[in-house]
């Protein structure tokens, strides 16, 4: 079996992505939120709605995250940086399609139930 | 065409999502190890950082902005439905710790993966994650041909703290990543809240 190349690469802007994110964004570049890459998305409905307009790759979002995805998940399936993202997020949240719990705010550590949790969890894999 | 009401009643319950780094050299096996543990081959996520900086070969003038992309290799490893854990290979080079800082924030710990080769390769992650104050074990990736040092040896080497676990590990292999992320996992328990992870702010 061939792993995937050991480093990340450094791209560089030749191979940067390929819808430019400012397109995807309708011009806005910067997120109103910082949300952590493992901030979880959840869809607050089945499907984008018809009757208003939204943006495809929001869509994407509304279809992708019918299970909770992580930020980063989301951005690694529609192949767009982290930062665009977090500002199609935006868009989605202010009309009320996606829940977001992001776990930035959690300043402190899990409790125990969490680390038993997790312990067992990962020698049962 | 009839309207499906697709609105859900109330608010669901989110997982909790648990962060943990996977750090060290280039080259020393952080991706391998992300991927020999997690549930999909590892996702690939970019950061797109702008400078100011005025390009070169920009004849139009209009853009003075250079853009530099930094790549990071993630997994994922469903623990429950109220438990998700995400493996985070931080980036190697060493001039953009602030995409480490923003990495470590709600991070819960690091493995630092070392390879006794090129032991110096990860002093940085070492020196990040102690001043970071983040929870970090270190796994030795034992490489084929590589002299075996005693776990005492790269202790005394990497100047760690009595408390930081150091441990053998072959990141190829399922079981032994596992062994790893159950020993960091251990740790940050044992540690408790004595410690709070902070961006180190570079």
């Amino acid at each position: 079996m061939t792993m995937p190349d050991e480093e990340p690469v450094w791209l560089d802007d030749a191979a940067g992505p390929v819808v430019r994110p400012y397109a995807v964004t309708g011009g806005r570049a910067k997120p109103a939120n910082s949300f952590n890459v493992v901030a979880l998305v959840l869809s607050t409905r089945s499907a984008p709605p018809s009757e208003v307009g939204i943006a495809p790759e929001q869509a994407k979002i509304i279809h992708l995250c019918q299970r909770p995805l992580a930020l980063a998940e989301v951005a690694a399936h529609l192949s767009l940086p982290l930062g665009t993202v977090r500002v199609l997020l935006d868009g989605l949240i202010a009309q009320g399609f996606v829940q977001v719990n992001d776990p930035r705010q959690a300043a402190t550590l899990p409790d125990d139930s969490v680390f038993e949790a997790l312990i067992n969890g990962l020698r049962q894999l | 065409m009839d309207y499906v009401n697709s609105e859900r009643t109330g608010q669901a319950t989110l997982p909790t999502a648990i962060k943990i780094l996977i750090a060290g050299g280039f080259g020393v096996g952080k991706t391998t190890l992300v991927g020999s543990v997690s549930e999909t081959k590892p996702l690939r996520t970019e950061e797109v950082l702008s400078e100011q900086g005025v390009g070169v070969d920009d004849i139009s003038g209009v853009e003075a902005k250079s853009t530099t992309t930094v790549a990071m290799d993630f997994g994922r490893i469903t623990i429950s439905e109220e438990l998700v854990l995400y493996l985070f290979g931080t980036p190697g080079q060493d001039r953009f710790w602030f995409v480490w800082d923003e990495l470590t924030i709600g991070a819960l710990g690091a493995v630092v993966l070392a390879d006794t080769r090129r032991l110096a390769d990860c002093f940085p992650s070492v020196d990040y994650f102690e001043r970071a104050r983040l929870p970090f074990i270190v796994a030795v990736n034992c490489f084929e041909n590589a002299r075996r040092y005693s776990l005492d040896e790269v202790r005394l080497a990497l100047d760690l703290d009595p408390e930081v676990p150091v441990m053998l590990c072959d990141a190829r292999q399922r079981q032994s990543s596992k062994d790893v992320l159950v020993a960091l996992v251990e740790h940050v328990k044992r540690q408790g809240l004595t410690r709070r992870p902070e961006p180190v702010g570079h």
